[in-house]
């Protein structure tokens, strides 16, 4: 039991990183990437909703989908669960932590379609893990993500002091930041638990 | 058969309860927006075309609001839109002038009964990319022999939101009854022909020659030469010709139209010319 919540927690957040691993949901790793303290929001707020994304997708997935045979709508039932939780988190932070929903802007609404919550879910589905596993899972995922995203703003934080060649500055040297990460992460993938 | 009829139940049912749920939340987390915000977006004309320099309409609204920005950018509104936008947020507007885009060309691509051609002329044939910023950076700087007339190939109708300017023989005008004077145009101009006019100015050079006469002639039998007719014929003082190109001080000018008939090269422009052009056909 201990192992296998380490094992999800280490896949989650290296061996398996959703981001730098399996590259899901590169398009907020890219954009809210360039300042640290946004980062880390938009980490958190990834991390809630998958989280609660697992949790749901479990219930319906598991109360709705198998009894009734339908497994083959799961993509399209998870997509209007998690469109939902995502669009109730927009309006808990426009109202609590205006801040934050500015800084998030066009991303947060991204969540919606973001294949990183989509995947879990999915991954849930696939590895067959009940509902406390599917939330570790999911925590795990968007820890892993977090992770991600925090350790490359604070690349690109520093890269916007350096002396970069004017045609890779922004967004090429960006990515080849990003693309070094996933190589550097590759090394995780012989650890293992157990 | 029942088994779509579940799927739909089911999906539709759990659409249902979601959107239920989504409208309990948008009531419990209802943010409170400033009236005004809408007041003031409802002021603006909604086109998001750009020429304040914000965002859309709502990014100058809010702008305004939060008081970064002045009252009466808004080319479009007008002075309308400035006097509705200061009455709600309490503050006194000037006057803003409404202002339309000139083209400063009349460099038309034209051929009289004898196959002479009139107004601009080509140097030779331009093959390259069709528009007006890539024929600028060719060698020769594009097909006119002119350096300062309209390349014609419309960089700036393709920005106009309003459908305002177009090509008519080889040169853009701009229609001042759909001109908002956003200026869009005249940034994409990449000889910089275009700039605001006031509306009610009546007279405009239509021309942006700086070449001295005969080498202007050259080019283009629409060219200002600088022979400086309009300013001896000019009875306020408002024409003076600097660098080859006459041009109009707007606070001494009448718009008597004593110019646009004098003018050899008919590139002084004015209502009373266009109304002479209508009789004429």
């Amino acid at each position: 039991m201990i192992g296998e919540i380490v094992g999800i927690l280490l896949a989650g957040l290296l061996t398996e990183n959703f981001i730098l691993v399996k590259f899901y949901g590169i398009c907020p790793f890219m954009g809210v990437s360039k300042k640290m303290d946004t980062a880390l929001g938009m980490g958190m707020a990834v991390t809630f909703v998958m989280g609660i994304a697992s949790a749901a997708c479990w219930a319906v997935n598991a109360l709705l989908l198998v009894p009734l045979e339908l497994e083959y709508m799961q993509t399209v039932a998870f997509i209007l669960v998690i469109a939902s939780i995502v669009q109730v988190v927009e309006m808990f932070l426009k109202k609590s932590v205006p801040a934050l929903y500015q800084a998030l802007g066009v991303y947060l609404p991204l969540i919606t379609t973001n294949c990183a919550v989509l995947g879990v879910a999915l991954v849930n589905v696939q590895e067959g893990y009940g509902f406390f596993f599917s939330v570790l899972n999911g925590v795990a995922g968007g820890a892993g993500f977090t992770l991600a995203i925090v350790l490359f703003s604070s690349i690109r934080e520093r890269m916007e002091e350096g002396d970069c060649p004017k045609s890779f500055r922004g967004f090429p040297i960006a990515l080849m930041a990003a693309g070094l990460l996933a190589l550097a992460f590759m090394g995780f993938s012989g650890l293992k638990i157990g | 058969m029942t088994q779509i009829l579940i799927a739909i139940a089911v999906l539709g049912g759990m659409g249902l309860l979601l959107a239920l749920i989504l409208g309990a939340a948008a009531k419990v987390f209802a943010v409170q927006t400033d009236p005004r915000l809408e007041e003031l977006t409802a002021c603006l004309p909604g086109a998001n075309c750009g020429g304040c320099g914000y965002p859309g309409c709502a990014g100058y609204a809010q702008a305004v609001l939060s008081g970064t920005a002045e009252i009466g950018k808004c080319a479009s509104g007008g002075d309308a839109a400035a006097q509705q936008m200061g009455k709600i947020m309490g503050v006194e507007v000037g006057k803003v002038e409404q202002r339309v885009a000139l083209v400063r060309c009349s460099g038309y691509h034209g051929v009289d009964e004898s196959g002479k051609i009139l107004g601009a002329k080509q140097k030779g044939f331009y093959e390259g990319l069709q528009d007006c910023l890539s024929a600028t950076k060719v060698a020769g700087r594009g097909p006119l022999i002119c350096k300062f007339g309209c390349l014609g190939f419309g960089d700036c109708t393709k920005v106009c939101k309003y459908g305002a300017i177009s090509i008519v023989d080889g040169v853009a005008k701009v229609d001042p009854a759909v001109c908002v004077g956003c200026m869009r145009c005249a940034a994409a101009c990449p000889r910089s022909l275009i700039v605001p006019m006031k509306v009610g100015d009546e007279v405009s050079i239509a021309c942006a020659s700086k070449a001295k006469g005969a080498v202007t002639i050259r080019g283009c039998s629409a060219g200002c030469i600088g022979c400086g007719k309009c300013v001896k014929v000019c009875p306020t003082g408002a024409l003076t010709v600097d660098q080859n190109l006459a041009l109009i001080d707007y606070n001494k000018c009448t718009s008597c139209g004593k110019c646009i008939d004098v003018c050899p090269q008919k590139l002084i422009v004015g209502a009373r010319r266009e109304a002479v052009e209508a009789a004429a056909e």
